[in-house]
Parts: structure tokens; sequence; C-alpha cells
């Protein structure tokens, strides 16, 4: 355990200051033999290959909408010299010893992390196996290695036009020395990567074949459906179950054992939603009924002044630089929590027997999944079968854990596979929540405008003293001030940033798409944005001019300016913001266009995102990360918070915890600098970009500096 | 008992009239491409066409339907333009999560049928109920107008 935590403070502080790759990682066994392959079957932890010919690739990272399966596949595929269409995909089963992702510590996928974590290992794997076929064929034909080439799904020996598939090696191949050590292609002889082939978990979602956890079944199965208490911490104070129990088709009412929730198990959801609805439960809420937003909002602002602050950057003299200036701001910047909402609601199908347990679920975390199976149910992890499917989205949800341990709770309490199901309204209500964050930010500027030194002091929950307590350093969490002051593109002098871990009352805190630099992008670049103008100068030319050491960043301002046609005029009501940020590794700056129009409505009309993030993989897939990104994260600028009131999330669904629709979108163009820099990630950046973007497009077109999330009503006149 | 006509084939099934299309299909036929999302019509999840014309499913009774033909995501492949609609989805790489596309595809299918040529604003209309968290409406856009020109 020693070695993980180790390697874990290292890699996460690696994964989540974002800048270096995979070159910091553990080296993984990924190239010795899979233990659980069939012996005539060459195998690694990435690839089998049986004498049937069968190609299966082990995805290490699992598929929640980002494209993860078929760049996977593009990297072994890219050295293994086989064709997209000559492999099976198969989801990687829990396995640290494989399959921890390096960056994370920990088997998992998150933190826009999975393409630099299997950048090297992947290409690594493909082609120790190719050697190895290679070495096999030459053996049969006893030929030099050199003079084989492998294709295609074949080796052959253009001399002597022999050639066989790889099926027909693969027996041979697996008896073969595992190479220490394997060449990898120069990227001038990429033949699959840096193309955009089609996504190969695309077919069976257009036509219902594609399997969720959600969809799973298993023979005997029950459907449950439950409620947790509605304010955190609370337990059942009473409940009809002979009404519940008279429902047709109910075949369980169960309890946790810490009264914390209940659950209706039927033939069908129809069956334990009704008996839910008849079990009219109700609760004590417990210490925590009477927190309120206001008074969670009032104690973050005593604690961000008050708290005790662990430093997170500082260069130079900042407080002095900024007290010392000709012009001083300071601003205090709010953001809400967030629910992860992602369209198919947190589920889990579990069958628990006496000697062993069997999951079928979507998780961003299999090992977190099995290890809370067996702690609930009682029994030894390696008796707890694991098997992950396809998400319906997560945007982090699915990190945690809380789902499964639920599930297994009412699970372990009857014989048969009982699929829980989460209504969406206890989805809303009982998410772990991106932290509400309370920040101070202030700057000094010279007699010419230049920014001489800033400040920020944000004050929020911590989800890494949860989630990876041992990637704390020194008590930071450098999650809550990534891209913030002192870890922005920009050349400053003197720069401090802190942070003041604040607990909120019953309120869970989680992930969520973008994590710290969702957080501090808002903050930073409407900041500057305000910095800009009480410089009286343009907000493109401001940024560059503190970007003269960050080429790649400011190669990607003036491309988004360029791009944007920045500087034209617009209507009456119209205006552009700009952003620029460097997060998870890569460069983006973007200008957001909107209307406000009289009544107040906010209406963006045009994103324009200029995107550096090194050696791409999939080219479309970058694209359309950035395409949805940004309209997830403008959805969530305009609309999203949850609120509390008497303990109780007053958000419940759709309706009221809204997502921007087709009639909202504005145009997006997404343009790509393509070069062979170590690969960035790219799931998270769009949506850490556009609220900032599209708050300064707001002050362009109104005048109107709006520092708090979300953006919607706070204009609205009518 | 009811019997429904759906995708072309009768089922009779055993349930509560109040009991929604959705849990039907899902849980009692064994049919999840249909997806449930919301439970209160906001998302566009569930979305099937009954008689032709597209319906959110989470709110459907059975006890309502009668003998109004039922097409669901499985068999919308079918009918000439929802094929078009499914090839025009891969060949924009419309997809992500994929757990909204069933409704997306049922939708944009029922657009197609009753309006052959859609503008922009025909297609904010049609589409504008059903919700996309990873946010694909840009390809969803194209890839009705290229299902159009198909």
């Amino acid at each position: 355990m020693g070695q993980i935590a180790l390697s874990r403070r290292t890699l996460v502080k690696t994964a989540i200051v974002g800048g270096a790759g995979l070159m910091l990682g553990i080296r993984l066994p990924s190239l010795a033999r899979g233990a659980e392959a069939a012996a005539d079957s060459l195998s690694n932890a990435f690839i089998k290959i049986d004498p049937s010919g069968t190609i299966t690739l082990i995805m290490p990272h699992v598929e929640v909408g980002q494209g993860i399966y078929t760049a996977a596949a593009m990297l072994i595929a890219e050295e293994l010299e086989v064709g997209l269409e000559q492999v099976q995909l198969q989801a990687a089963p829990p396995d640290l010893s494989k399959y921890t992702d390096p960056l994370l510590g920990d088997q998992a996928t998150g933190g826009s992390t999975s393409v630099r974590a299997d950048w090297m290992r992947l290409r690594e794997a493909g082609a120790a196996a190719r050697t190895m076929l290679i070495g096999a064929a030459a053996k049969q034909w006893k030929v030099d290695p050199a003079t084989c080439k492998a294709e295609h799904g074949a080796v052959t020996h253009a001399a002597s036009k022999r050639s066989l598939a790889y099926g027909a090696l693969a027996t041979a191949a697996a008896t073969l020395p595992v190479p220490d050590k394997v060449p990898l292609k120069a990227p001038a002889d990429f033949k699959l990567i840096g193309t955009s082939p089609k996504r190969l978990d695309t077919p069976a979602k257009v036509n219902g074949t594609a399997i969720y956890g959600i969809d799973a079944k298993l023979p005997g199965m029950k459907i449950g459906t439950l409620a947790i208490c509605p304010v955190n911490g609370g337990k059942v104070a009473s409940m009809n179950e002979a009404a519940a129990r008279a429902i047709p088709g109910v075949r369980a009412v169960l309890k946790l054992a810490d009264g914390s929730a209940v659950a209706v198990i039927g033939d069908h959801m129809w069956a334990a939603k009704q008996g839910l609805e008849r079990l009219a439960v109700t609760w004590d809420g417990g210490p925590n009924a009477g927190v309120t937003t206001k008074s969670l909002v009032a104690a973050m602002d005593k604690a961000s002044q008050t708290g005790k602050a662990i430093v997170g950057k500082k260069v130079g003299d900042a407080e002095a630089a900024v007290a010392g200036a000709t012009t001083k701001l300071s601003a205090i910047y709010e953001l809400p929590f967030l629910s992860h909402a992602p369209m198919e609601p947190v589920n889990c199908l579990l069958h628990i027997r006496p000697d062993g347990a069997e999951v079928w679920t979507g998780t961003q975390v299999p090992v977190r999944t099995q290890n809370a199976v067996a702690k609930v149910a009682g029994l030894k992890p390696e008796t707890v079968v694991v098997n992950t499917l396809i998400s319906g989205g997560a945007f982090g949800r699915r990190l945690d854990i809380d789902m499964i341990e639920i599930a297994a709770g009412f699970a372990k309490q009857v014989p048969y596979p009982v699929k829980m199901i989460w209504t969406r309204e206890e989805d809303v209500q009982h998410d772990y929540y991106r932290p509400h964050y309370y920040d101070r930010i202030s700057a000094g500027l010279d007699a010419s405008g230049k920014l001489v030194g800033w400040t920020q002091r944000n004050t929020g929950s911590s989800v890494m003293a949860r989630w990876a307590p041992g990637a704390l350093e020194n008590g930071l969490d450098t999650d809550a001030v990534e891209a913030a002051v002192g870890n922005t593109p920009y050349d400053v002098p003197a720069e401090l940033s802190e942070y003041v871990q604040l607990e909120p009352d019953g309120v869970n805190t989680g992930w969520w798409r973008g994590v710290g630099p969702t957080h501090n992008l808002f903050v930073v670049e409407s900041f500057v944005d305000e910095l800009a103008h009480a410089a009286k100068q343009d907000p493109v030319a401001f940024r560059a001019a503190m970007l003269q050491k960050s080429p790649r960043a400011l190669a990607c301002l003036k491309l988004a300016a360029e791009k944007s046609g920045w500087g034209t005029p617009l209507p009456a009501g119209h205006g552009r913001g700009v952003e620029v940020q460097f997060a998870f590794g890569t460069y983006i700056a973007s200008v957001c266009e909107v209307e406000v129009t009289p009544k107040g409505e906010v209406l963006p009309r045009r994103v324009v995102v200029a995107v550096d993030c090194g050696s791409v993989v999939n080219p479309d897939t970058v694209e359309a990360q950035i395409q949805g990104g940004t309209i997830l994260g403008l959805g969530t600028a305009l609309y999203n918070e949850i609120t509390l009131s008497e303990g109780r999330v007053e958000q419940s669904n759709f309706h009221d915890y809204r997502t921007l629709r087709m009639n909202e979108t504005p145009k997006i163009e997404v343009y790509q600098i393509r070069n062979t820099e170590e690969p960035g990630g790219i799931g998270e950046t769009g949506t850490a970009a556009v609220a900032p973007a599209l708050g300064n497009a707001i002050f362009a077109a109104t005048g109107k500096r709006l520092r708090k999330l979300p953006f919607a009503n706070q204009l609205q006149t009518a | 008992m009811f019997t429904l006509s759906i995708n072309g084939q009768s089922h009779e099934v055993d349930v509560p009239q109040d009991m929604p299309l959705l849990w039907v299909l899902r849980d009692v036929l064994g049919m999840t491409g249909t997806k449930f999302g919301c439970g209160i019509a906001q998302c566009g999840a569930c979305t099937v066409h009954l008689g032709g014309k597209p319906v959110r499913s989470c709110l459907l009774p059975v006890g309502v339907i009668g003998n109004q033909p039922i097409v669901t995501i499985e068999a919308i492949g079918d009918s000439p333009v929802g094929a078009k609609v499914q090839h025009a989805w891969l060949d924009k790489e419309v997809v992500q999560c994929g757990y909204c596309q069933s409704g997306q595809i049922m939708a944009a299918t029922a657009l197609l049928n009753e309006n052959p040529k859609p503008t922009d604003a025909d297609i904010d209309s049609a589409m504008s109920g059903n919700i996309c968290r990873c946010g694909t409406y840009v390809r969803i856009r194209a890839a009705i107008h290229a299902a159009a020109s198909a």
C-alpha cells in the first residue's frame, strides 16, 4: 500500500496539474501474459488473440460517451497492425495490477486522463504482441524476423510469398519470450492515429441494442427503486409497509440497516414505483434539517475571512504588490453546487449470494465497486465479479460508489438478483454535488495597466480529501486551486493562491466534469477580463501581453480571435467574450458571442474554440468533445444550481434542473492546432472554458459583470 | 390483459392499465432500447411512435393505447426514413454516450416523415423536447439535414 500511496501522491498531482504526461507514470506489468487467458492464446493485459483468430482488445478505461473505446482500440491496433473491423472490445475486469490509470493512481476513468494514460502503454502492448507474432512466423518459416512484415492481422514473408493470420500464430507466439523493449512507430508512419475512423461503440447505440447498466438482465431478476432520506443524515420515521405490499407485483419492502433509505422491489419498475408511493415514508431529518443555501454561504463567507488558509502557490509577495499598485481590484466570485444528472439515472444490478456476488453496472471505478460490494455484503473482494457496462453519461457521478453500496445494502437482503434504479428525482436530490465555491480574488495594476500581482483565496469543500486523501499535499487539495492564480499560462510577477477547506453541513460533494478548472477558470478568466477593462485595454490584447512566454496558449488566443472576428462590429445587445486556459495538459482559447435581449434573456449565438491538445488520436472525437462539453457548460452556466431549504435539495428533475436544448444551441466552431507534443486531455476542456467566455460576453453586451453562476435569471427584467 | 402491436408483432401483456408503456417495453417485454430518463416527459429519451406520431412512453398508460401501432428504436430501421436517419447518425458521428439517441432518432424520424425537408426552425421545433447531456445537438441538426437530402 505504501508504494501505491506514494505513487498516487505524485501521480494525482501530475494529473491534476495537468502539464506532464505519462512519462512520470509507474510502469505496469502490462506486457506480461494475461493470467486468465487460455494457454493456447497470445495475450497481455490489453490483447487476447486466440487460435480461432478472434482478436479481443481489453479496454482499461470505461466508455461514458467520450469515445475512449475507439481511441484505445486505435492505439493498440496501430502497433498490433490490425484493422479496427477485425477486433472485439471487452471492458477490463477490476485489477489494479494491470489497469491502474497511472495519472490517477486507481483503476478509474476521470480527469481527462485516459488518452494521456494509454498513449504509451497501449501502443507498447500492441507492439509487443506484434513482435511475438512475427517471431513465431519467422521461426516456423526459418527466416529472419526482420524480413517478415505484420499487416492487417497477418504476418507475411514477401520473398517466399507466405502469409499466416494472427490466429494461426497465436499459440506458438505465446511460447516466445515477451520482449523487454519494443520500438514504436514514428508519428509519420501512423496509419490510424491522427485519423477519424468511425467510432466502434455507436452502431449499437443507434438501433437499441447497446446494453447500458440500466438495461442489464439476469434470470429471476426483480426491479427495485428507492427513497433516500431527503435530509442527509436523517432516517425513516414511519412507513406503511402493508400499503406498499398491496400493490400487485410488489415483492419486498426493504430498509437499510441505518434507516437512511428504503426500497420497494417488484416484478417491474412500475410496481416498485407505485409501491414506493404507497409506502408514504416520513422522515426524521436529524441534525441537518435546518440547513439552507443561505446558511452554507454565510459559513463560507466567514471561513473565507477567518478560516485556516493553505497556500497553493506563492510567487513573490503578491499581497504587497497589490497593496502598492496604482489600481487595485478585488471581487468575490461564487459557483453553486451542481448535480451531474447523466441521462442514464444511477442504477446497479446485483446478485449477492452467500459465496459471492455478481455486479452489472456502468461505473468509472470498477475496483472500488468490487470492494464496496464485498464490504457491504461481507464477502471477499475476489468473490465479487464486476461486469462494467457502458454508461449513459457520467460527468464524474460514477466515480463515486454510493449507489453501489446502497444497492448492495438492499440486494443482500433478498436471494434473487435485483436491479436498483434511481428515479430522476432521487438522482438529482442525492448526488455527490460539485462543491459550492466562494472565492476572493484581488489584483493590482501599475500606471501602465500592467498586472503586477494577484491573489486568490478559494473556500469550499475538498473532494480530494474524501476521494483520494493520499493525494493531498501537506493538506493542500491541489484540485481546489487547479487553474487558479499561480497556475495559469500568464506571466505575472507576484502570485498567491490559497485554499480554505470548509465541508458543507448535509451535502456530499464529488467530482464534476472539468473539476478544478471548471471552477477556477470562471473566477480567473472573468477577473482577467475585469482587469483588462480597468486597464482600458482590449481583453485579447491584455491577455496576449501576458502570454509571451506561453507560445502555445498565445497561438490559440490569436487563432480564436481571428476566427471569431474579434473586434468587428456586432449588433446592439450583442457582445463577445474571450478566455484562455491551460488545463488537463491542453491549451484552449475561446470566444463566445452572446445576445442579451431588452428583457434580459441571455442567448448564446456563437462559440469559437481554438484547441492545442498536442498529439491527437482521433480529431473528430476532439471536435465532438469540445462541441458537447461547450453545450453542457453553457446550459450549466445559464441555468444550473442545486440549492437547499430545510436540509433538502430544492431541484428534482429536468424541469427545474435545466439542460440546454436544441433551439438554444449556438453555432460552435472548433479549430485544432496539430503538432506532435505529448497528448493532452480533452473531455472536460470545453465545459471548463465556456462559462467565463459567456460571462465576459454578457459584460461586453450589457456592461454588467456577473460574478455568480448561474447567469440566466440575473438579468431578467420581466 | 392488453394486446399491443409493437414493431408489427402482437404482444399480450398482463399488466395494470395505468402502467406506462415504457416499463412494459423494458421490464415486461425486455425491449430495452427505449430509455428511462426523467419519468415526467421532460427529456424525450423514452420516445416511441404511436400511430406514427412521437410520444413519450414514460407517461403513456398502456390502457389508452388500444390497437394503435407502436414502433420502437429496435425496428425504426425497417422503415426507409428510419434507416436513413440511423445512417446519417453514424455518418455524422452524432453519438457520444448514446443514451438519449434512441429518443432523438425516433423524434427525428417522425419529423422527416411529416416534413421531408425541414428547416433549422422546423428542427428546433421538433427536437427541442429531446435533451442530450453530452451536447450532441450540433451534429443532430447536421444529421437531420443529411438524412433529408439522402
